[in-house]
Parts: structure tokens; sequence; C-alpha cells
């Protein structure tokens, strides 16, 4: 019996890291736009939403193959959040923070109807299913494996683009200050709108990913958008590293706790372990305490 | 308050009192109750809205209200005039452990906003979990009585609705004022210009914030249970989750938020809006309404951020002036 129960939980463990990885993702591309242009998208994970309907309907309407469809998604999404910048939050930018905030939450409502106006409340789905991994009696679908190492690789090519080109480091010093820059000759214009592209992007690799493990349906981001304002809050908003301990930190109690009850309750007790480090670490998980 | 400034109130409460002893279509009175109930839920987010403690977990509270109220009357058999101050309980004291913390380690502005935020889609998330109590997404209802029933608190009639709806939302509009009145008031306007400031001034912040949340949430509270014992069907897509804290949001700021009145214009507004909808286009409105709220809410926070209300004032105000 103990044996049986050490495989099912080593089962979740990984499963936990698998899930890790996305919410890294996920994370990342929140604690960019935080750290660079000062706003917080509440609509992020709707937007992820709207970049798994548009997989659906070039794999599905236009017989796309997923690879093809796959860049087209993430640079649609790209261009979804520059957009987001251009008409919502640039107006906004000299408004208090907390009207930008407020004004990306009507822009979920926006995605959110419009996705039931346009797309119906079905739920879809690719109709592609990968087969499931065994190994040595654990079993790992094929689309958690490549979901977590395209997280990772998405992730790494968004490091190098940051320590190696000259947006990137742009993009890094106005996240330390975000007056001088501006005297220093560069464009924070552009570079709010390159962020949020980038933002978009990532969006938009995560919404190619989750395509291949769950239904579509125009709510489908509230399943995974709280879990991600977690994960920033407590890695610290605009900390990367922080965020990315703390996706896998929280990944891991939805996993292992969903292994005693329902997935659902994983999500409960990750909220109740949030309001216990908020008790022990306020600032974030990597903050110093002063 | 002076006699010249409290006679217009009496006189448009003893109007609203009146109404439905004189005009009693059934339509128009069911409209005007989900008014007066989004109202008073309204009004409660804003009491904290206002001191800038902008809360996305108000839909959490609404929903512990809605559905303690009626799980404790299904499976217990408890009266709701008893299950109502326990349902209220109970989101107070969940507002309790997630405001705590937040106000004792300085959480605001962002931070605050994603905190109460997850709150409200964690709520959504027990809800949705425990289905084999409460229905899960498909929904919920409580028992019925045959007839009316005061100790179960279920009417047929909707004048009798009419009147309970009409006296909360006065008293949510009491305890504004109360509020306003308060010494409380100026500690929380000073804190929500800084916070240190009001802390070297001796204003205690943790304590201000954390009473001035437990009077919102029990509000909230209230208004969730009233609205189950009314419309006698909850899901947690109606009274709780991310959307139901966005919608108080949106009529708040279309209203104004720092008006009394400011709440239940913006619900006047959103609900007429949505029943237009409704009746414009059929069936096929489902979504449209939300899509028209967002679009206006982005529209309002850029072009009129003090709300229909708080701009119209304001704008008579620079008239009289000059």
């Amino acid at each position: 019996m103990m044996d049986i129960f050490d495989i099912y939980l080593l089962e979740a463990i990984v499963n936990g890291i698998l899930l890790g990885g996305l919410l890294a993702l996920l994370a990342l591309g929140l604690n960019l736009i935080f750290g660079v242009i000062d706003v917080t998208w509440i609509c992020y994970a709707e937007l992820v939403m709207i970049g798994m309907y548009g997989m659906y309907y070039m794999v599905q309407y236009f017989g796309l193959s997923y690879f093809i469809a796959a860049p087209l998604t993430i640079l649609l999404v790209a261009a979804l959040g520059a957009l987001l910048h251009l008409l919502v939050i640039a107006p906004l930018l000299s408004a208090p923070p907390i009207n930008q905030l407020l004004a990306t939450g009507g822009v979920l409502f926006v995605l959110q109807s419009f996705a039931t106006v346009a797309f119906g409340i079905d739920f879809r789905n690719l109709g592609i299913r990968l087969p499931v991994l065994q190994f040595a009696d654990m079993h790992f679908s094929y689309a958690r494996l490549l979901a977590f190492a395209a997280a990772l690789i998405g992730m790494v090519l968004v490091y190098l683009f940051m320590k190696r080109t000259y947006v990137g480091t742009a993009i890094r010093a106005i996240a330390q200050d975000r007056q001088i820059m501006a005297l220093m000759g560069v464009d924070t214009r552009r570079i709010y709108i390159i962020t949020s592209a980038l933002g978009g992007a990532l969006a938009g690799l995560a919404s190619c990913l989750l395509v291949l493990q769950y239904d579509i349906h125009p709510f489908v981001g509230l399943s995974f958008g709280p879990i991600t304002f977690l994960v920033c809050v407590l890695g610290g908003l605009g900390n990367f590293v922080g965020g990315f301990v703390a996706a896998f930190v929280f990944a891991e109690i939805i996993s292992v706790g969903g292994l005693f009850s329902d997935l659902e309750w994983g999500y409960v007790l990750a909220f109740a372990f949030f309001i216990v480090m908020m008790f022990i670490r306020p600032a974030g998980l990597l903050a110093r305490r002063s | 308050m002076t006699l010249r400034q409290i006679a217009p109130w009496i006189a448009g409460m003893i109007a609203l009192i009146a109404l439905p002893f004189v005009y009693r279509d059934p339509y128009h009175l069911h409209i005007l109750i989900l008014i007066l109930i989004w109202s008073f839920a309204y009004t409660s987010w804003s009491m904290m809205g206002r001191f800038g403690l902008v809360s996305l977990g108000h839909g959490g509270f609404m929903g512990v209200g809605a559905y303690v109220t009626a799980l404790l009357w299904n499976h217990l058999g408890v009266s709701p005039w008893l299950g109502i101050p326990v349902a209220m309980t109970a989101a107070a004291a969940l507002a309790l452990i997630v405001g705590y913390p937040c106000f004792r380690f300085r959480i605001t502005g962002h931070y605050f906003v994603l905190v109460t935020l997850a709150l409200s889609g964690i709520v959504l998330q027990v809800i949705t979990a425990t289905r084999d109590y409460t229905g899960g997404s498909l929904g919920y209802t409580p028992d019925r009585t045959k007839g009316s029933h005061l100790l179960a608190l279920q009417f047929d009639d909707k004048v009798t609705w009419y009147l309970i709806a009409l006296g909360v939302w006065a008293l949510g509009l009491v305890i504004w004022r109360w509020v306003d009145a308060s010494m409380d008031r100026y500690a929380l306007e000073a804190i929500s210009e800084d916070e240190d400031a009001a802390a070297a001034a001796g204003v205690n912040v943790t304590k201000e914030k954390l009473k001035i949340t437990l009077i919102s949430a029990l509000m909230t509270a209230f208004a969730g249970a009233l609205y189950c014992q009314y419309q006698m069907f909850i899901s947690p897509d109606t009274v709780s989750g991310i959307s139901v804290s966005l919608q108080m949001v949106f009529a708040v700021i279309v209203g104004g938020l720092y008006m009394s009145l400011g709440p239940t214009i913006g619900a006047i507004i959103t609900i007429l809006l949505a029943e237009i909808l409704r009746i414009g286009f059929g069936t096929r409105a489902v979504g449209w309404d939300n899509l028209v709220y967002g679009v206006l809410l982005v529209l309002f926070i850029i072009f009129l951020p003090k709300g229909i209300l708080g701009s119209l004032v304001e704008r008579l105000r620079t008239q009289r002036k000059s």
C-alpha cells in the first residue's frame, strides 16, 4: 500500500514541476509588464484565452498544422498586447495606478464577453490528443512535458533578449528608473510598446501550450488567472526570480494537494498557504527583511 | 444636517415608499427591487473604494452571504433570520483573515487588488468544489415554503420585497452618512493620501482599515443573502467570483465613487442597460451586456473618472462659482 502511495506522490510531484513551468511563464509575462510599465494586466489570463481560440480556429477551421499555427498565435497575442497598451494603458499613464488596473479589468469583461458573443459558450478542444508517457508505473502526458520544455525555452529566450540586446538593456534600465531613462535618450513610449508586445507574446506562447491540456471556453482564464496573480504577489511583483520560484512552490501545492481530493481543493490549499506566507513574508518570497 | 438639507431626502423617501401602492406593475417593481438590492451592494463596495481600498474580493463576500444563508436553510433548516447573521459573520471572518495581514504588513495598491482578486476567485473555486452541497456551477435554490412565510423570509408579492429592499437601501445610505460624519472618515482619508504620514500623525492605520473593511464585508454579505432570498436562485457566476467584483467596481465608477448616491446611479444605469439589451436582443444578448459594460468601464476610467454623478455635481459647482 505504501509503495503505491509513494508512486502516486512522486507522480504528483513531477506533474507539479511540469505545471510550475507554465505558471512561471505566465508570471514572467505579468512581472515583465509590471516591472517596466508599473501596471498590472488583470486581463492577462483572458489574453491567453483569446490566444487559445486563435489556435483552435487556425487548426480546426483553416487546417493549419499546430507548428504553423503556434507562431501565428504568438504574433496575434503580441499584437493584442501592444494594442491593449496603446488603447487603454497609454492614455492612463499619468492617472492613479488603480485606474489603470481597473481599466484592464474592463478589458477582462470585454474579452470574456467578446468570446461569448463571437465563439459561444461551448467547450471546444483542438482534437489533438498526445500520447501518455509511461515510466515506472507513473503516467505523464506528453502535452505537459512539451509545455514544460517550451515554457523553459521561452523563458530562456526572454532572458537572452533582456541580457544581450540593446532593447533588452533599455527595458531593464527603465524597470530600474522610469524617469531618468527618458533623459538618457531612450524612447520610453517605444520601449513600453515593445514590452507590452513581449508580455503578449508570452501569453501567446502559454496559450499554445495550454490549448493542448485544457478545453477552451470563454471563462477558461478564470481557472488559471487568479493563481497567476497569487504567484506574482508571493514572488514579489516585478521580481522575476521570485515569480519563478513561487510558481513552482504553488504548482507543487496544487498538484500534491489535489492528490488527496479534487483539484479545486488544491487551489484552496494554495490560497491558504498564500495567506500564511503573507504573515511571514509580506513583501514577497525572496524579499529581504527590513 | 439642517431641516433644509434633510427635507428633500424625507420627501424622496416618502415618494419611494408610496410608489408601490400607487403603481404595481410586477415587472417594473421587479426591476426596482433589483436596482435597490444591487445599489446596496455597490454602496457597500464604495465604503472601502472611496478611501482608495480597491477590493476585487467583494464577489467573495457576496457569495459567502448568499450561499451560507441558503445552505443553512436547506441542510439544517435554520431560518434566514438566524442564517443571515451567521453568513455575515462568516464573511466578516473571511475579511479579517485576508484583511489583517494585508493591512498589518502594508499590502496596498496593486498587491491589495491582486490579493482580493484571488480571494473572490478562491470563493468561486470552493463553491464549485463542494458541488455535492452547493450544486456547483449549476446553481442552487433554497427550499420553497408554500406562499409567503415570514420565518423563511420568503414572500410571494413584490410589494413586500420592494419595501424590504427600500429599507435596506436606505440603511446603506444611513451607514454611509454615519461613516461620513465620523472621525474615522478623516483618518481614512488621511490614510488614502499618505499612509506613513497618517501613522505619524497618530492614526492607527491597521485598525481604521480593518474597521471599514469589516463594515463593507458585512454589508456585502447581507446584500448577497437578500439577493438569494429574493431571487430564490443563486449560482457562482451571479453572486461570486471576479466578474461580480468587477461589476461592482464598474457600476460604482460609472455612477460616481465619492457621492453617497453614486453607487445607486450606477446600479440604475447598469441594470437598465442590461434589461434594455435583453429586451432588444433577446437570447442573443448573452454576453452583449458585459461587452458594453466593459467598453463603457474603460471609456469612463479614461474620460470621466469621477463618474456621471460626480462629474455633473462638479460641473454645477464650477458654474455656480463663476
